[in-house]
């Protein structure tokens, strides 16, 4: 299963280090980075292979959320599928 | 290749997050016909014990789609088949206590609504159909999460006007039996002409007789993605307007036919429909009024409303028919006035009155909708405001219903506030002037004919 993480950040400093330290720790395999400004504030969007990850998808998801609200940072993580299903025919 | 869009994923979790972007409503649609018993206590058993198994996971499962594709999924809930077939050997206690049975299931499974406490009586009462009648008043003030609707009329079988009479008085009942909720058991009710079998959307939402043994039907919502698609369409020609409804629609509509498909899957049911409706809330940013007024009008309400609510009907259909395999419901704007902030602000204004929302029905894509009036309403006034509101939906070919409460105690001028998703309705002016006699008279009025259509 493929999912979409959206980074949120004010400053950009260690965020694609921690993110994918974690992602790496639990097998899942960063297809694609892409980053940009929104706003003054730093985005980074990951494209994510979670099928050979060692913990379900919730658990993923629930870590990285924590683990972006110890650095004062919004993280989200959402199946791919939503947003192919919405922009792509 | 970049395997990422950005601007694709920004735009999405902007509509999410910023436009209210959400799926309304999963439901799950339970046929209820092999419970049919003499006894009531064995019906209320069967009902339970099937109610209870088939949507178990229902709650759970809208949860994990929430959490895994990152969009809202506000309510879970249950249809089931017109009580009033079910119980049909049954008197009025025991409707009730069918009625309390249903409660307590919905209760068991978590879900905020269970709707199907539905009688047809477009062309006739049967005895079972009249005692479900009289037992809707108590039936309402004694559950919670029990909702009722009956359909009145359709362009094959005219209107029951025995019915629409009983109505008046059934409305007026119900909103005495719980005015310490300012009549909160009137917007658990409503009537229709031409329901349909797979509403997923309450209080009309009932699963026909002609539905699978279990469905899920999933209602979509938008009203804000669309206000904001127009807000870039300022001073445009409405070939313009009705092109970015179109789009936008598609986009709202694909993330429903996406989680109906998983839902569907996940739970065992069959696939029903999507329903393509643009439902507001009373949150700021998420009103139907809101996108007429971007379309030009000072206010909801005032002379072109019907035009605009035309245009953005029909266009909301036109880009939500392609995004799904199969579209259904009510498909279309709703106007509940007490759930939409700027349709609240237009009325207390004293731009927007009931003659005015009668006309809007006639082209969007319910009716009268969490109207409230004054307390002292006539019966025979609310059977002629359904009649009125029938009439149009049997002409026309459409669906049309009524969702009024009158608020024991209240005049016009005051708000009655509900709370939640209800939101709160400015209690609006009804003519003084009696139909007293027109609706005594009884009977039905005759289907029309469909040649010679002016």
């Amino acid at each position: 299963m493929k999912a979409i993480i959206t980074v949120n950040a004010k400053d950009t400093v260690g965020i694609i280090a921690f993110v994918s330290t974690y992602l790496s720790e639990h097998n899942v395999n960063i297809l694609d980075i892409s980053q940009t400004i929104l706003q003054d504030s730093f985005v980074m969007i990951m494209l994510v292979d979670c099928a050979k990850g060692d913990i379900p998808f919730d658990a993923l998801r629930e870590g990285l959320i924590s683990l972006g609200e110890a650095r004062n940072v919004t993280i989200r993580v959402q199946r791919e599928d939503i947003f192919n299903a919405m922009h792509n025919i | 290749m970049k395997l990422i869009n950005t601007k694709n994923v920004l735009q999405t979790i902007e509509m999410i997050e910023s436009q209210h972007l959400d799926i309304r409503t999963i439901t799950m649609g339970i046929s209820l016909l092999d419970c049919i018993d003499p006894d009531v206590e064995r019906c209320c058993e069967k009902v339970y014990e099937k109610i209870t198994h088939l949507a178990a996971h229902l709650v759970k499962t809208g949860e994990d789609i929430e959490h895994e594709y990152g969009i809202p999924v506000v309510n879970k809930r249950i249809s089931v088949t017109p009580i009033s077939l079910i119980g049909g050997s049954f008197d009025k206690d025991g409707y009730i206590r069918l009625a309390q049975t249903l409660d307590k299931a919905a209760k068991a499974v978590g879900v905020n609504f269970l709707g199907g406490y539905t009688a047809l009586v477009q062309k006739g009462m049967t005895k079972g159909d009249r005692a479900f009648l009289e037992s809707i008043p108590e039936a309402l003030a004694s559950t919670e999460r029990v909702c009722c609707s009956v359909n009145l009329g359709s362009t094959k079988a005219g209107i029951d006007m025995d019915a629409v009479r009983k109505m008046g008085n059934i409305i007026k009942k119900t909103a005495e039996l719980t005015k310490a909720d300012r009549g909160l058991g009137c917007a658990k009710l409503v009537v229709f002409a031409n329901a349909v079998e797979d509403n997923p959307f309450m209080a009309g939402a009932f699963h026909g007789v002609g539905e699978a043994e279990c469905v899920i039907n999933v209602g979509v919502s938008g009203p804000g993605v669309v206000a904001n698609a127009l807000k870039f369409c300022k001073g445009e020609p409405f070939d313009v307007v009705a092109e970015t409804i179109k789009k936008t629609a598609f986009r709202i509509t694909r993330i429903g036919q996406l989680v109906a498909k998983e839902a569907s899957r996940r739970l065992g049911a069959e696939f029903g429909i999507v329903d393509l409706s643009l439902a507001p809330t009373p949150a700021r940013g998420d009103s139907v009024a809101e996108i007429l007024e971007l379309m030009g009008l000072e206010r909801c309400g005032t002379h072109g409303t019907t035009a605009a609510l035309a245009l953005l009907n029909d266009a909301v259909k036109k880009g939500g028919v392609m995004a799904s395999s199969h579209v259904g419901g009510l498909s279309g704007a709703f106007i509940p006035v007490s759930e939409d902030a700027g349709m609240i602000a237009s009325a207390e204004a004293g731009c927007l009155q009931i003659d005015k929302l009668e006309a809007m029905t006639c082209v969007c894509s319910v009716g009268l909708d969490m109207i409230a009036v004054p307390g002292d309403t006539p019966e025979s006034t609310l059977s002629a405001i359904i009649a009125d509101e029938c009439a149009i939906g049997m002409i026309n070919n459409k669906t049309t219903a009524v969702r009024i409460i009158p608020v024991c105690g209240a005049k016009v001028g005051d708000r009655a506030e509900f709370g939640g998703l209800l939101g709160s309705a400015p209690v609006m002016a009804v003519h003084p002037e009696s139909a007293e006699e027109f609706i005594s008279r009884g009977g039905r009025i005759p289907a029309p004919i469909h040649s010679l259509r002016n």
